[in-house]
C-alpha cells in the first residue's frame, strides 16, 4: 500500500506470518552473552531449544550455554521446579569452572503451569552462593504485549548489577547492542564535561560489568529498551535520560539541550552540526543520482523518520518495509502522508510476502539501495547497507556517517544472501 | 549436594530438530500451506536451521502468531479465520496445521480444527498434534504417512503395476524389467541438499530400477500420488516406515528398510528390492540378528587387514567404533564398516528419541517385527537420548563417526579418532558444506579418503 492509504501506524491486517531469511537481528542468546563471564541455561521444549542452541553453536559460544529439555512427563507430573533445580545444579557442577553469573531462561510453558521460579532461584542461590542468578525469559507468547520478550531481555541484562554507592559524572549507555561511534555529539559532550561513560558492549569482564552499577546516569536511546532504564532507576536510583535516535533536527536539538542543561555539559554548535548534516545529505543525493532507496525496520528504530529525512533532502525513497510503527513515528507518518503520499509501505511478515516477486531492483537496472537486510532481501538488490538497530549511530554525527555509508554502498555490490543469513550480525558475522 | 546423573540436560551438546519442523520439512515441496501453531520462534528456527531450501525455493510455511490472550482463552477462532483467509488468497493444494508446546497446554483439538477448515475451504486439511517435545523423526513420519493416505490415488485410477499387478514374477526381477520403487522418508534433515537425494535416485536408476517417486524431495505432486504404481517401497530412514505401511495397506506393496550406503549394501538393497517384488514380502537387508551380517564380516578376505600390515600401517579394524545418528543410515554405515572394511566392533548410538518405540508401535499393530530394530539392545546399537548416557557410552570409544558437535563429549585424556559426519537435523547449516554423499560407492570413496 502507499502511505496515503495507510490508516494508522499499524496499517496491515494480522494473520499467519512469514519469516524472511534475513537473520541479522540479535536474539536473546546473543543479547544474553553481553554479560561477561555468564552462563546461559535454557529450560524449554525441544522445538524451542533448537533455535537457541544452534545460535550458541554458530557464535561459537557452546561453552557458555546449556539446556534442559522439557518433556511431556514434566508437565504431567508437576516436577518442573525439581527439573530446573537439579538440572542447573548438574550443569554447574560439571562445568570446569563456576561462572560468575547464570541466566536461567524459562519459557511460555512455565508461565502457563505456574512454575514457582522464586522457589527455584531461592534453592539455586542456596546451593551456589558464589554465583549470581537472574531470571530470563524465552516467552514469545508475550510478543504482542506492551512488554515484549526483547524489551524484557534488555532489562534483565542489567538485573545482575549489585547496588553500590553512585559515582558523580559517570553514565551508562543502556540497552544498545553496539557502542556509539566516538564522534557522536552526546559522547563528545560527556567527555568534554568530564564524564566517564560505560557500556555493556565495552565490558571485558564481570568486574567491569558490575561497575555499571555505580554510574549515576543511564542513557537510553530507543523506546524498546526504556524499560531497562526505568528498572535501573527504580532499583539502583540511577537517573534515566531518554535520548532516542532521531532523524528530526528539532528533536535532536531538544535532546542535546536537555543533556547539556541537566548534566551540565557544553552544548556544541547546533547550527554548524545541522549544516554539516545537510551538506552530507546533499552530497549523498548527488552521488546517488536518483538511485531509489528502500528502508526496513530492522535497520533503524525510526524507519519513517529516516525516510522523511532522506526525502526532504532530495533522495528518492520508494519503500519502507515494516509491519507496524511506534508511536514516536507519528509526526513522520503524518508528514510523509502529506509530502510523499506515494511512498510504499510493505509488510514483512504478511502471508503474501512468500509469493511476491523479490525483484524490485530489476525495475531500476539493479540500481536500488537497500538500507537493512529485509529491504535487501525483498527488493533483490545487491546494493545494500547492512545496518541493524541503528548500528551505533546517534544525532547529527550519526546522520553524517549514515550519509557516507549510503554513498559507499550505492557504489558497490555485495553478496546479499551470504550476509543476511548470518544470525546475529555483529555478534557472529 | 550430590552430583546427579541427569536426564534431559545438555551441558555441551545440541538438540535435534523437533517434530513440528519435521512436518514442515516433509510437506515442503507438495504445494500445501503449513501452519505452525505457535507464538513465534518455531518458524524462524525452522527456516534458519532446519530448512536449507528456504532461501531459494519458496513454500507456504507460516506461524500462526498465537498470542497470550488467545492461549489463555483457548480461542481458536483467530487461527481459523487467519488460515481461512490466507488459504483463500494463496490457493494452496492443502493446509496442514502442526502444534507446538503451547497448543499442547491448551489442549488444541487439531483434528477438529482440520475437519472444520476442510468443510470451509473445500481442500484437504491436516491437523498434526505435534508438541515440540519429540524429534523430527515422528513429525516427518506422520506427515508423509498422512499425505500418502490422503492423496495417493485409488488402485482403480492407476495404470501401472501397483494397482493391477502388485508383484512381478521372480524371473523378471533379475531380467530386463526391474521393479519400480518409491523412496520414502527423504528430507533434508537426514540428507541435506548436498547431492544425497540425487545420488540416491541415481543409485536405483543406473541399475534399471525406475524411481516412481521420492517422498518428499524432488518429486512432483503428480508423481507422489501415483506411488501405488511402484512394485516396492524403500524406506530409507525410520521416518519412511509409517508411509511404507500405509502404502502396503492401500496397495499391498511390499517394502524394504535400508539405505544403499557403500558398494556392498547397494547390491544388497537392490537384491532385497528384487526379492520383495518377487515374493511380496518385506525385506530388511540391514538385519544382523540372523547372523548373516557377522558372517559376511568374517567372510571378508583378511586381505584388508593383511594389506594394511604389509603396508606398515596399524590395523584399524579392531577399534571400538561408534556411529551416532539416525537409525537407518547409521546402521547402513555400520554395515559398510563391518562387511567392507572388516571392522568388528561397531555400535550405533541413536539419540533420536522414541525411535524404537515409534517403530515398535507401528509394527505391533501389524504383528510384525523389524529385525535389527528390536534387537538394538543386543549389541549392535542403542537408543540413547541424554548427554550423560552418550558420554558414558563413549568412554571406551576408539573411533567415533558423528556430527562434529559430538566431539564435545569425547572422553578426556584419551586419543579418540573422530570422523566428522555432519547431520543437518542436528547441527543445522553449520557444517552443511562438509556433509558427504553416503550413497553407494560415493560413501566408500569418502570414507577411504577420511581414513587416509
Amino acid at each position: 500500500m502507499t502511505i496515503k492509504d495507510a490508516g494508522s501506524l499499524t496499517p496491515f491486517e494480522s494473520g499467519v506470518e512469514y519469516s524472511a531469511p534475513a537473520r541479522g537481528p540479535w536474539n536473546i542468546v546473543h543479547v544474553g552473552t553481553l554479560v561477561p563471564e555468564s552462563h546461559q541455561v535454557f529450560v524449554c521444549a525441544q522445538s524451542c531449544l533448537r533455535g537457541v542452541v544452534l545460535t550458541a553453536a554458530e557464535m561459537n559460544a557452546m561453552d557458555r550455554f546449556s539446556t534442559i529439555a522439557i518433556q511431556e512427563r514434566n508437565i504431567l507430573k508437576g516436577d518442573m521446579e525439581k527439573l530446573i533445580i537439579d538440572g542447573v545444579s548438574d550443569i554447574l557442577n560439571k562445568l570446569p569452572k563456576l561462572p560468575r553469573a547464570v541466566e536461567v531462561f524459562s519459557s511460555c510453558i512455565h508461565d502457563f503451569i505456574g512454575c514457582d521460579m522464586e522457589f527455584v532461584f531461592g534453592k539455586l542461590r542456596l546451593r551456589f552462593p558464589d554465583v549470581d542468578f537472574t531470571d530470563c525469559y524465552m516467552t514469545p507468547i508475550l510478543r504482542k504485549t506492551k512488554f515484549t520478550p526483547d524489551a524484557r531481555m534488555r532489562q534483565q541484562l542489567y538485573s545482575l548489577l549489585h547496588p553500590v554507592p553512585l559515582e558523580e559524572k559517570t553514565a551508562n549507555v543502556v540497552g544498545n547492542l553496539e557502542p556509539f561511534y566516538e564522534t557522536c555529539e552526546i559522547l563528545s559532550m560527556l567527555r568534554q564535561g568530564g564524564w566517564h561513560l560505560r557500556d555493556i558492549n565495552d565490558c571485558g569482564d564481570y568486574e567491569e560489568y558490575q561497575k555499571m552499577a555505580a554510574s549515576s546516569v543511564n542513557i537510553v536511546t530507543q523506546a524498546g529498551t526504556l524499560s531497562a532504564g526505568e528498572a535501573l532507576e527504580r532499583r539502583l536510583k540511577q537517573k534515566l535520560f531518554y535520548l532516542p535516535v532521531s532523524y528530526r533536527y528539532e528533536e535532536i536539538d531538544a535532546e542535546l539541550k536537555l543533556a547539556a542543561e541537566t548534566m551540565g555539559l557544553p552544548l556544541p554548535d547546533l547550527q554548524d552540526l545541522k549544516e554539516r548534516a545537510d551538506q552530507a545529505l546533499a552530497h549523498t543525493a548527488k552521488a546517488l543520482a536518483g538511485m531509489p532507496v528502500a528502508i526496513d525496520f530492522n535497520a533503524t528504530t525510526r524507519p519513517l523518520g529516516l525516510a522523511r529525512l532522506l526525502i526532504s533532502h532530495g533522495i528518492q525513497v520508494i519503500t519502507v518495509y515494516a509491519d507496524s510503527f511506534g508511536k514516536e513515528e507519528e509526526p513522520d507518518f503524518l508528514w510523509l502522508k502529506e509530502h510523499a503520499p506515494e511512498l510504499k509501505l510493505s509488510a514483512t511478515v504478511h502471508g503474501k510476502m512468500v509469493a511476491l516477486p523479490r525483484n524490485e531492483a530489476e525495475q531500476y537496472g539493479g540500481k536500488l539501495l537497500a538500507i537493512g537486510q529485509k529491504a535487501a532481501y525483498f527488493t533483490g538488490t545487491r546494493h545494500f547497507l547492512n545496518m541493524l538497530e541503528n548500528s551505533g549511530l546517534h544525532g547529527y554525527e550519526g546522520i553524517i556517517r549514515l550519509a557516507r555509508w549510503m554513498e559507499e554502498e550505492a557504489a558497490r555490490e555485495q553478496d546479499v544472501p551470504s550476509i543476511i543469513q548470518v544470525k546475529g550480525w555483529g555478534c557472529c558475522g | 549436594m550430590g552430583v546427579l546423573r541427569m536426564r534431559q540436560v545438555s551441558r555441551v551438546l545440541s538438540t535435534y530438530t523437533a517434530d513440528v519442523s519435521g512436518v514442515c520439512s516433509a510437506l515442503y515441496e507438495m504445494g500445501g500451506m503449513v501452519i505452525m501453531h505457535d507464538a513465534s520462534g518455531c518458524n524462524s528456527t525452522y527456516n534458519t536451521h532446519d530448512e536449507p531450501r528456504w532461501y531459494d525455493m519458496p513454500s507456504m510455511v507460516y506461524v500462526s502468531g498465537l498470542s497470550e490472550l488467545e492461549a489463555v482463552m483457548g480461542d481458536d477462532d483467530k487461527l481459523l479465520r487467519d488460515v481461512e483467509r490466507a488459504a483463500k488468497e494463496l490457493h494452496p493444494r492443502f493446509v496442514a496445521i502442526a502444534g507446538t508446546p503451547i497448543p499442547m497446554m491448551m489442549g488444541t483439538d487439531f483434528k477438529g480444527i482440520a475437519r472444520l477448515l476442510e468443510r470451509r475451504l473445500g481442500i484437504p486439511v491436516f491437523g498434526f498434534a505435534t508438541n515440540g517435545t519429540h524429534s523430527y523423526v515422528s513429525g516427518v513420519g506422520m506427515a508423509l504417512a498422512q499425505a500418502a493416505k490422503k492423496f495417493c490415488l485409488p488402485k482403480e485410477q492407476l495404470t501401472g503395476p501397483g494397482g493391477i499387478q502388485k508383484q512381478i514374477p521372480a524371473e523378471k526381477a533379475d531380467g530386463a524389467q526391474k521393479p519400480c520403487v518409491n523412496l520414502l522418508g527423504v528430507t533434508p534433515l537426514d540428507f541435506s541438499v548436498t547431492g544425497n537425494v540425487e545420488a540416491l535416485k541415481e543409485a536405483f536408476q543406473s541399475e534399471g530400477y525406475q524411481v516412481k517417486s521420492c517422498w518428499a524431495m524432488g518429486s512432483d505432486f503428480d508423481e507422489l500420488i501415483r506411488a501405488g504404481e511402484a512394485h516396492v517401497n524403500v524406506a530409507v530412514t525410520v521416518s519412511g516406515i509409517e508411509t511404507a505401511i500405509v502404502l502396503q495397506e492401500m496397495y499391498g506393496t511390499p517394502w524394504v528398510l535400508g539405505l544403499p550406503t557403500g558398494r556392498k549394501l547397494l547390491r544388497k538393497v537392490l537384491e532385497a528390492v528384487d526379492r520383495a517384488a518377487a515374493t511380496g514380502e518385506n525385506q530388511f537387508p540391514l538385519a544382523w540378528d540372523n547372523g548373516t551380517y557377522e558372517a559376511e564380516s568374517r567372510r571378508l578376505p583378511p586381505s584388508e587387514e593383511k594389506v594394511q600390515r604389509e603396508n606398515g600401517q596399524p590395523d584399524q579394524s579392531h577399534r571400538q567404533t561408534y556411529i551416532i545418528g539416525e537409525w537407518v543410515w547409521a546402521m547402513a554405515l555400520r554395515y559398510s564398516l563391518m562387511t567392507e572394511y572388516g571392522y568388528d566392533r561397531v555400535s550405533v548410538i541413536c539419540p533420536l528419541e522414541s525411535e524404537e518405540l515409534f517403530a515398535d508401535r507401528l509394527l505391533e499393530e501389524r504383528r510384525e517385527r523389524i529385525p535389527g530394530v528390536l534387537t538394538a539392545a543386543a549389541g549392535a546399537g542403542a537408543f540413547l537420548e541424554d548427554e550423560d548416557q552418550i558420554e558414558e557410552r563413549l568412554k571406551n570409544a576408539e573411533l567415533v563417526i558423528a556430527d562434529p558437535i559430538y566431539r564435545r563429549v569425547l572422553p578426556k585424556g584419551k586419543v579418540v579418532d573422530f570422523i566428522e559426519f555432519p547431520h543437518e537435523g542436528y547441527s543445522g547449516r553449520i557444517y552443511r558444506r562438509e556433509i558427504p554423499v553416503l550413497i553407494g560407492e560415493q560413501w566408500n570413496r569418502w570414507f577411504e579418503q577420511k581414513c587416509k
